[in-house]
């Protein structure tokens, strides 16, 4: 008897430890890269591959972060705001959008619907890059390709989105609700901005920053529709650059700054939003 | 079966209907005369795009905007040639809405010629005169041989040359080698001392091809027909067997080229001499900063004792896409570019170009002395080494198919298995292959 609760704490101890062992091995394994993108930065150009990658060495970061706004008359920026364009409003309207669908497939009884929702479900299956070359050619229809709109339009089609609200809709606004609010006069669209949005808050922040997220790393799209660097993303921008390191060894620095500083406003958008997000996956998973 | 021939038969067609047509096709605004007659002003102002990824040229082409308010020229950027910008042009192309003009490197022309993608500007104003003016391999380039036929100004070239450690080679008392023997005995004294002559990079195919193009080899052949493939001609098997020797003898490094792991070699001292491109020169000042002062430029080893021949690692041309409206002013805008003094000034400074013109080889900021190379001249050697480089060298249409395959051979010999011979066959095979699935005319 006194061997078994002896030995309870012990296990409950053991495999505590292994747990933290485990997540400490991944959160360094994914904490790594950034810190070598964080010290890269701070280094001059020359000390950048003769001294250690994963510590200090000269503090530059300043002097580099300067040097990459004033480079080609501060493109740089430019492109950090389109990014920051694209993602949020994109992210913005996308949610809307996907906020509405899935609510009216979760909600309203009507011939087609579960046809509608499995093609929607189909588009999950479809990778984004699959459909960049048709879209170039749809846009060439239009004249409309190395525009604003031929990134932005197609940013704002999320199916996860739609599939996302769909199952939150369902499960966290109460069919009794509406009616209340039916009786009381409420039109459906005022009904889905002021009850059922309110309720299914936590899966739009969900949606917001899969998408946000999803735009802010697209990179596909905006290299076959756009030439005009001043529409680029950030992300294209810095492969731009990139492609030619070999060539202007001058470029490298601009790179590793700008990589760096490119990840910051992600993780500002993680960090101010991931109460909403914690509440979203439990809610959706309990029920 | 059926289809395959009518295909290759098509293809056929259009390279034969090519020869013939000039400006005329793709909507030019001349109309569908001879080629004398295409290629007109046109009214009015004229708006123009051109597609580049070097960085700076913008302010470049401000310079003509300021001095030509009726051809406005607008920039259009994106990454490298192979990053993505060639994919995009086919893409253009195929939708009709490619820019006027395109950078393009040599190597990847003839793929553009042959899907189509270029206007002959051979009949514009000044560009067929302008030949002489362009080192002479240059042109063959961008003409492909053909007659009548202008498809790109030629815009830089990569002269290589040999950067080697001054200051390690007096120190070992190892003379400077001219001749490729020279070379493999230095390497062995290197070698005895902890060091290594050179690197023997996987990927930089192109850097090989500039070694079989220094001992007149060439690995492809076109006579109006069919496409020769000669991954594996004597001379190209010579170069394979030489290096292959180094190799297999442990006297060259083995790193994968561009990586910090290489610059460490060059900046620690343990790699001693580059055969590189003039563009190369700041790949190394970037990348082995403490060896400042310590380096020095000779010209390329040579087969034979006494010759001067010199090898080319890289370069592109500014070429006018298919479906320009304007193909006279953009042909003119592609000549001020290539050839003007302060043209070639500008692109040098934004982006390092290296002219490929024979006045641009003696521009001011080409003949000043570099302090990373002790003060040395070192554009003298480069300018020397880009008239010394053999004009027959022809490219490919699937340079990079065939790159990606010979790499692969590369690396398995770095790894142990294999020759740099048997990666010439096995990429010379694979890109008869290539050219034979892309219905273009080939030899078995």
């Amino acid at each position: 008897m006194s061997q078994i609760s002896a030995g309870a704490p012990k296990e409950k101890l053991a495999s505590r430890t292994a747990a933290m062992i485990v997540m400490g091995i991944s959160t360094l394994y994914f904490l790594v890269p950034i810190w070598w993108l964080f010290i890269g930065s701070t280094k001059s150009r020359e000390q950048f591959s003769s001294t250690a990658g994963l510590w200090f060495a000269d503090f530059n970061l300043f002097t580099n972060i300067a040097d990459l706004f004033a480079y080609n008359d501060g493109v740089y920026l430019r492109w950090m705001l389109n990014s920051i364009v694209y993602a949020s409003f994109g992210a913005l309207l996308g949610t809307l959008f996907a906020a509405m669908c899935g609510y009216a497939l979760a909600k309203y009884r009507f011939p087609g619907r579960e046809l509608i929702f499995n093609t929607v479900l189909g588009g999950v299956l479809v990778p984004a890059t699959a459909l960049a070359l048709p879209l170039f050619l749809i846009f060439s229809q239009f004249n409309a390709t190395n525009t604003f709109w031929s990134v932005f339009l197609p940013s704002i089609v999320s199916p996860f989105g739609v599939y996302l609200a769909r199952i939150f809709a369902a499960a966290s606004v109460p069919d009794e609700l509406l009616e209340a609010a039916r009786l009381d006069g409420a039109g459906e669209v005022r009904t889905f901005f002021s009850v059922s949005r309110r309720l299914m808050t936590p899966a739009l922040v969900t949606i917001f920053l899969f998408q946000f997220v999803a735009i802010w790393n697209n990179f596909f799209l905006p290299l076959i529709m756009l030439r005009d660097q001043t529409l680029f993303p950030v992300t294209l921008g810095l492969y731009t650059w990139n492609s030619q390191v070999n060539q202007i060894p001058e470029i490298r620095t601009f790179v590793i700054i700008g990589a760096f500083l490119s990840i910051i406003p992600l993780i500002i958008a993680f960090l101010s939003l991931q109460r909403f997000w914690r509440g979203g996956l439990g809610a959706g998973s309990v029920k | 079966m059926h289809i395959k021939n009518s295909k290759r038969i098509v293809a056929l067609g259009v390279l034969a209907a090519l020869s013939l047509t000039g400006c005329a096709a793709g909507g030019s605004s001349g109309g569908s005369g001879g080629d004398a007659a295409a290629c007109a002003p046109s009214d009015g102002k004229v708006d123009l795009t051109f597609t580049s990824w070097i960085p700076g040229i913008d302010k470049v082409v401000d310079i003509w905007n300021k001095e030509n308010p009726d051809i406005q020229v607008t920039v259009q950027t994106g990454p490298n040639g192979n990053g993505g910008t060639y994919k995009n042009f086919f893409n253009q192309l195929s939708a009709g809405n490619a820019p006027d003009l395109g950078q393009i490197e040599y190597d990847a022309l003839p793929n553009f010629r042959v899907q189509d993608g270029l206007t002959n500007i051979a009949s514009c104003k000044n560009v067929t005169e302008s030949k002489d003016d362009f080192i002479d391999w240059t042109w063959n380039q961008v003409t492909f041989g053909e007659d009548d036929a202008v498809y790109a100004i030629p815009q830089d070239t990569g002269p290589m040359a040999m950067y080697y450690r001054k200051d390690l080679f007096e120190k070992a008392g190892i003379p400077v080698p001219t001749t490729w023997d020279e070379y493999a005995a230095a390497a062995k004294t290197i070698r005895s001392q902890g060091g290594y002559i050179t690197n023997f990079p996987q990927n930089d195919v192109n850097w090989f091809a500039g070694l079989v193009w220094q001992a007149d080899g060439r690995w492809f052949s076109n006579d109006g027909d069919k496409w020769d493939v000669t991954l594996t001609s004597p001379e190209s098997e010579k170069v394979a067997d030489y290096w292959q020797g180094l190799i297999s003898n442990d006297l060259v490094s083995k790193v994968p080229a561009w990586t910090d792991e290489w610059n460490n070699a060059y900046n620690t001292g343990s790699d001693w001499t580059w055969i590189s491109a003039v563009w190369g020169a700041n790949s190394i000042s970037s990348g082995a900063p403490d060896t400042s002062g310590n380096w020095a430029v000779a010209p390329m080893p040579q087969w034979k004792a006494g010759d001067t021949k010199a090898g080319n690692w890289g370069g592109s041309s500014t070429a006018v896409l298919k479906g320009s409206k304007h193909p006279y002013e953009a042909a003119q805008f592609a000549l001020w570019l290539n050839t003007s003094d302060e043209a070639l000034t500008a692109l040098n400074k934004e982006a390092n170009l290296y002219p490929a013109t024979k006045a641009g080889l003696k521009l001011p900021v080409l003949s000043e002395g570099v302090d990373f190379y002790g003060g040395q001249k070192i554009y003298d050697t480069f300018a020397t080494a880009a008239n010394e480089t053999n004009p027959d060298f022809v490219w490919g249409p699937t340079m990079t198919q065939t790159y990606g395959d010979v790499a692969d051979g590369f690396g398995e010999v770095l790894g142990g298995t294999g020759t740099l011979t048997d990666a010439l066959k096995t990429g010379q095979q694979k890109t008869i292959d290539a050219l034979d699935a892309a219905a273009i005319p080939v030899n078995k």
